[in-house]
């Protein structure tokens, strides 16, 4: 049945709105920022581009099942150090790292090889850890993920002749610009909405809604979440290498409770339970953190220089979860995606009914 | 054999550390599905209310220069007042979320805390001498014990004791355990929520204090994070032993102990580093084979 308000173009706007918008948003932020962005603006737009790599990363699995997770920082750090060993440092890796096979220990490899194995190698380590975690469902999920969080930081503090312990990596090549950052936003944006549209992505929700009817409509929780928590393992290798060669410093730390505090504040304000929810919420939190850290470096009224004392930042971010949670338990976005205005939301009606006669 | 002694004189000491805190924790999730991670914090923050806040590395003392008792008295009472701030302002409210957004909402708790003892003390590791007395040894027929294991030992036993005491044979203590096994039941059998809840967060408290008094006197030293690593270990001895069951949870804390200094004494070197990652793997595998825990209650259970 043909409607002639309807086209095509128009059915595709409506269905993927939310994507499109937050694709274009990305790319006209960018663009500014290119254009008339100091130095200093620019680190702050990569900044924000790969926490939303990181929270599109862990909400790909978070969003769709359900499962709160604590731990996926832990596919960053293995991405970020599989990248630091493949790209830095060739003269100190023999000293440094000697318990690196020779292959890494004696040889370096270009970028983007090291970043496509990096995020192989985080996605492989995902799917390993999947096979077992994702055997457990609720609760128990979420606090084994914990556990995977603190085995990875063990191990790696500790294994001196190959991640070099607590201590820093240093000297990666520092290669993100503004346009790569953007480039794996979008990707982990699109692999995101992809997902969750995808027959998959959908069985997957269902059991988030309630996982028993799921069961008994025949939804495999099993190879749903699996497959959802490797995606979201390589996304979040994806961010692991962005940030090691972001910042051109590795260290295991920086992938510990912090980390995985600020992006479920972040996922928790936006609201978890959609794509644009996580978005909106690392825009948010990334706002206020950047906001309160300016004004615990001084603001000049005058001749005075006022300035708030250092951690305060974290303290209103913390407060700031903690009313969402209070009173806005589905985040900002309420656990729905952007949509068009109304004004075409008639014609985004009519699409659907018209597509759901044709079938 | 006098070296298997020292071993498990060490295991049942750390055993009894995370027995504490695991029986708080547990104490909590029973009545209202929370695991508080701000127990770290508690732990923290009542260490640190012995010195006086200044950015100093060996600050001079608050509640710690005060004789023993008032110096206990003193942190139990500012740990209660912290548990119970805490459960009115941030937990009440969201009394009935489920347990993955309660657990998410403590971990933001406890951030908050601990920035604001960074804030209020600086995030410098401090140095405090209390207790000194107690760290020397004391032998028994050949095997020496530290004092400070004794003390330990002793404060988990007369605390243990308490809590079966206070569990088992006043009204708060059986109307607290029929809150943890059915507490939409026990409501309407007219068991006041708040109250029970209130109760549990106090208790919770008076553990940690305890639980800091200890550490400080075992370390010496004032760390923002000393909380945390004890209540990671702790939590997962209530994984361990049973979510929600008190025996379990003691239990579990023991079952951590052991396996912790065992592994330490039986590891190869080369592996003992790695050591936690082992007791981890340990949840692990209990959440894979037995994810209702060694003891089971009835609230594990889920119903459909």
């Amino acid at each position: 049945m043909s409607n002639a308000t309807t086209t095509p173009y128009q059915s595709f706007l409506s269905r993927h709105f939310a994507v499109l918008l937050i694709a274009a948003c990305l790319v006209f932020i960018v663009c500014l920022v290119h254009l008339f962005g100091s130095v200093m603006v620019q680190r702050v737009v990569i900044e924000a581009l790969i926490r939303i790599v990181i929270v599109v990363g862990i909400y790909i699995f978070t969003g769709n099942s359900g499962i709160i997770s604590f731990g996926s920082v832990t596919f960053m750090a293995i991405a970020a150090y599989a990248t630091g060993w493949q790209t830095c440092c060739e003269m100190l890796k023999p000293i440094t790292m000697s318990g690196l096979p020779s292959i890494l220990r004696d040889n370096s490899y270009p970028v983007y090889v090291s970043a496509l194995t990096s995020v192989s190698l985080a996605a492989l380590a995902a799917f390993v850890v999947g096979l077992i975690l994702m055997r457990l469902g609720g609760l128990a999920a979420s606090i084994s993920t914990l556990a995977i969080l603190f085995i990875l930081n063990v191990s790696y503090s500790n294994w001196e002749t190959v991640t070099m312990g607590t201590a820093s990596m240093v000297g990666l090549p520092t290669y993100i610009t503004p346009w790569i950052a953007l480039g794996a936003a979008l990707i982990a944006v699109v692999c995101a909405w992809v997902f969750q549209n995808s027959a998959r992505g959908i069985l997957l929700r269902a059991t988030r809604a309630d996982e028993v009817a799921a069961a008994a409509c025949g939804v495999s929780l099993y190879w749903s979440r699996l497959i959802a928590w490797t995606l979201s393992g390589a996304v979040m290798g994806l961010a692991g290498v962005l940030t090691a060669h972001f910042l051109g410093t590795v260290s295991i730390n920086s992938y510990f409770l912090n980390l995985t505090f600020l992006a479920l504040a972040m996922l928790v304000v936006g609201g978890m339970k959609s794509l644009s929810g996580a978005v909106v919420g690392v825009v948010v939190v990334s706002t206020i953190v950047d906001m309160f850290r300016r004004l615990e470096a001084g603001v000049s009224l005058g001749d005075t220089t006022l300035s708030l004392p250092a951690g305060t930042q974290e303290l209103v971010l913390a407060g700031v979860m903690i009313v969402i949670l209070m009173f806005r338990k589905d985040g900002l976005m309420g656990g729905k995606e952007f949509c068009l205005p109304k004004r075409w939301a008639a014609v985004r009606s009519e699409s659907v009914t018209s597509e759901r006669n044709a079938q | 054999m006098q070296n298997l002694i020292q071993i498990i004189v060490d295991a049942v000491a750390l055993g009894s550390l995370y027995a504490l805190v695991s029986l708080s924790i547990g104490l909590v999730f029973g009545v209202m599905r929370l695991i508080n991670f701000a127990q770290a914090d508690y732990i923290t923050i009542g260490a640190y209310a012995l010195v006086v806040p200044t950015a100093s590395v060996s600050p001079a003392l608050l509640l710690g220069a005060l004789p023993f008792a008032f110096m206990a008295g003193g942190v139990v009472v500012v740990v209660v007042v912290l548990a119970l701030l805490t459960e009115r302002l941030a937990f009440r409210p969201m009394r009935g979320s489920d347990p993955a957004t309660l657990l998410v909402s403590s971990f933001a708790v406890s951030y908050f805390l601990q920035h604001l003892v960074m804030l209020i003390h600086s995030g410098r590791p401090k140095s405090v001498g209390i207790g000194n007395s107690l760290s020397a040894a004391v032998e028994f027929w050949g095997i020496r014990v530290p004092g400070t294991q004794l003390l330990t030992m002793g404060v988990a036993l007369v605390m243990l004791v308490a809590m079966v005491f206070f569990l088992k044979k006043t009204p708060m203590g059986i109307q607290m355990r029929a809150a943890a096994e059915n507490f939409q039941m026990a409501r309407l059998m007219g068991v006041k929520a708040n109250r029970v809840i209130a109760t549990a967060f106090a208790i919770s408290g008076i553990m940690a204090a305890a639980v800091s008094l200890l550490l400080v006197v075992q370390t010496g030293t004032l760390d923002i994070r000393m909380g945390l690593m004890p209540v990671i270990f702790a939590f997962f001895a209530t994984v361990i032993g049973g979510m929600g069951s008190l025996p379990g949870a003691a239990l579990g804390g023991f079952i951590v102990g052991f396996v912790t200094v065992g592994l330490q004494a039986f590891l190869p070197p080369d592996l003992r580093a790695f050591r936690d990652a082992f007791v981890f793997m340990l949840v692990i595998g209990f959440l894979l084979f037995r994810p209702q825990g060694l003891i089971v209650t009835s609230a594990a259970r889920e119903r459909v």
